[in-house]
């Protein structure tokens, strides 16, 4: 069917998507087999295993740990995680009576490199609205409960800086190794929406 | 500009209603929206902070009604057409009548790993010394112009502690209006949670602020 043959059974957005790829690449200013490599990327290549690489070897190396403390952009990049949106990282560390919340009220900033691309949630107003305000709310929408006594340090990434959360890590995995570790981070645990998962 | 983008401390949106096993992209269109996006930023006609811009100036009843891949497409469609790269005729048609102006600068496949492992880094080197000293109090200044700020609403008037100096960054209220990068040195403030908010227990809140939103108390 030639591309001119409008298509009436097309919702609005996927006959305007089409329409504008279909321009730009007439013109010369898109490949389509670059759309479909950016696509494979960020379904295949980055997301939050990256980051749960990260955070399952600070729990088991201290140095790392440190470092990643210390300079989270050159110890993320260490592992070979670095990009776009991932240009100047922060990692913020869970610990007794803390536990760090990222949100991006103005728009969805959001660590790619370390978590992929954000989940529909963290994009839209009920959370970006909710979380500098009322975070212990939010938490609870997760399933998320903590003692009253602990400080809620909500993150609102309003400049480049990318916040990556350090969940604890849970007891009763002594002796586990990083990959083993990694299993239990999920990616909200790196968002601060919930804790790392129990072994 | 006071948008519907500053959505910080506001209420009535509902529960976040998190999705069990979520897929990655809702729709189909999805992907080659972000691919899309994506690849007409690397023609180079605007910075992150303009398309930012663009995408703050949303009607808010359509901003708040939208997915954010829609956002991003509607953003995307005024900067293509602001720029000279795009026409509403050639969109309603879906077909060019003019060749592309950048057509030179097209991303190609071969060249995506490397522009997304390459980024965009912000911190630029600077003559001048913060003003701020780490546990310096500073109140945000009561900044609403009709431009780009990355000064969320409700932070105005509040007064936090300086937590860490973030060195120098790229402004983003003249870089999305082509007024230059303007490098100032950022900070990450500290503000309690009945500061901000008359009530909150337990809570403080971190953003990072450029020293022009911030003044000495």
């Amino acid at each position: 069917m030639p591309h001119d043959h409008h298509d009436n059974d097309l919702d609005e957005m996927t006959a305007l998507t089409r329409a504008l790829e279909t321009v730009l690449v007439e013109k010369g200013l898109v490949d389509p087999a670059a759309i479909d490599a950016i696509i494979e990327t960020y379904s295949n290549d980055v997301g939050p295993r990256n980051g749960a690489a990260v955070v399952a070897r600070a729990w088991s190396d201290p140095v790392f740990a440190d470092f990643l403390a210390t300079d989270a952009t050159a110890a993320i990049s260490s592992m070979g995680f670095t990009g776009r949106q991932g240009e100047h990282m922060r990692a913020v560390f869970n610990g007794a009576g803390v536990h760090n919340l990222v949100v991006c009220t103005l728009c969805s900033c959001y660590p790619w490199t370390v978590l992929g691309l954000p989940p529909v949630w963290y994009k839209s107003p009920p959370y970006r609205s909710r979380a500098v305000r009322d975070p212990r709310g939010v938490l609870a929408e997760f399933g998320t409960t903590l003692p009253a006594e602990t400080e809620v340090r909500v993150w609102d990434s309003t400049a480049e800086l990318r916040y990556l959360v350090i969940p604890e890590r849970p007891a009763g995995t002594e002796g586990w190794d990083a990959d083993r570790l990694a299993a239990l981070v999920g990616r909200d645990a790196m968002i601060g929406t919930t804790l790392a998962d129990a072994p | 500009m006071n948008g519907p983008h500053d959505l910080g401390g506001r209420m009535g949106f509902g529960p976040i209603a998190p999705e069990a096993d979520e897929p990655l992209f809702h729709a189909e269109w999805e992907p080659r929206a972000l691919g899309i996006v994506l690849c007409c930023g690397a023609l180079g006609y605007w910075t992150i902070d303009e398309s930012r811009h663009a995408r703050e100036t949303i009607a808010h009843t359509d901003y708040l009604r939208f997915s954010y891949y829609r956002i991003w497409l509607t953003a995307l469609i005024e900067l293509l057409q602001r720029h000279g790269e795009l026409t509403a005729r050639e969109l309603v048609d879906g077909h060019a009548l003019t060749p592309g102006k950048r057509a030179a600068r097209r991303l190609d496949a071969a060249n995506v790993a490397g522009v997304l492992a390459k980024g965009g880094p912000t911190v630029r080197e600077v003559d001048a010394q913060p003003e701020f000293s780490i546990g310096a109090r500073v109140r945000v200044r009561n900044l609403q112009p009709t431009g780009h700020i990355r000064l969320p609403a409700y932070l105005r008037g509040h007064v936090g502690v300086i937590e860490t100096q973030c060195g120098a960054h790229v402004f983003p209220d003249t870089n999305a209006l082509h007024q230059g990068e303007q490098p100032q040195h950022l900070y990450t403030v500290a503000f309690d949670g009945a500061e901000l908010w008359g009530e909150g227990e337990n809570l403080s809140v971190r953003a990072d602020l450029w020293e022009s939103y911030l003044e000495a108390i």
